[in-house]
């Protein structure tokens, strides 16, 4: 059951609640066990239980979601986070801990359209290359990094939303 | 040499470990120099490692856990090799 936990923390941020989420894992290790999909032994079996996982999802669950459309999210310029928080010292991982509490960014991360949550929860969540994420989301590589990117964006700017509406950024200047 | 643009333009491909050795080197030599771009590409990372820690709190909920095992029987090894 070693995949178990990794497989449900992303299932908990792909249906946003527990109870979607545990019948999700459920099915993914049930068509896994029936061989769904077809896996190849000696093939990588972590990247195969994310493919089930993300078509459950797809095909199970999203009728269910209202996220915004990938529609909704404009151009966000590149480093916007970066460029629009007080230099942080070097090291700065408090710091943004502090800012950014684990649930803040869960929410966060939730509320991303699903076109840009995936990619950002099998790279930075989980891990996963460009290539075992072409293969989980079966799209091509240029895709993977261009959604991986926006969403990255997209996840920055929320978190300075919430920053902001909250005070927790004073200008440097002040 | 790369300049601080060129740099940047491989912030994702840096911290996502995708980078061939040679431009890996090449811009690992820009970021000993620069320090801008040492700062943001130091932000980067550690917004990522934000990011996996946050998603990575919750734990499986034991009633998962039973289901689960309920569905395959006691011969389950917990090694992931179910696919035989």
């Amino acid at each position: 059951m070693q995949h178990a936990e990794s497989l449900y923390s992303t299932a908990l941020r792909m249906t946003r609640n527990k109870s979607d989420a545990e019948d999700l894992v459920q099915e993914t290790y049930l068509r896994a066990y029936r061989g769904f999909d077809g896996y190849a032994e000696g093939t990588n079996l972590r990247a195969w239980l994310f493919r089930i996982l993300t078509n459950a999802f797809i095909n199970g669950y999203r009728a269910k979601q209202r996220r915004p459309q990938e529609t909704d999210l404009g151009e966000i310029e590149d480093l916007y986070l970066y460029k629009r928080l007080p230099t942080l010292s070097v090291g700065a991982e408090d710091e943004l801990l502090s800012l950014f509490p684990a649930a803040e960014v869960r929410e966060a991360m939730e509320n991303l359209p699903e076109t840009f949550l995936l990619p950002v929860l099998l790279s930075d969540v989980e891990g996963f290359s460009y290539k075992e994420m072409s293969e989980i989301l079966e799209i091509p590589m240029g895709t993977v990094m261009s959604r991986l990117h926006r969403g990255r964006k997209a996840l920055q700017e929320a978190l300075y939303r919430y920053a902001s509406t909250n005070r927790l950024i004073t200008d440097p200047k002040d | 040499m790369a300049d601080c643009s060129e740099t940047l333009k491989e912030l994702n491909r840096f911290l996502d470990d995708e980078l061939e050795q040679e431009s890996l080197a090449e811009l690992t030599a820009h970021l000993t120099g620069c320090v801008d771009c040492q700062q943001a590409f130091e932000f980067h990372a550690e917004l990522k490692q934000l990011v996996r820690r946050a998603s990575h709190e919750d734990s499986v909920p034991p009633a998962l856990l039973k289901r689960i095992e309920e569905c395959f029987g006691d011969d389950i090894a917990g090694d992931g090799d179910f696919a035989n």
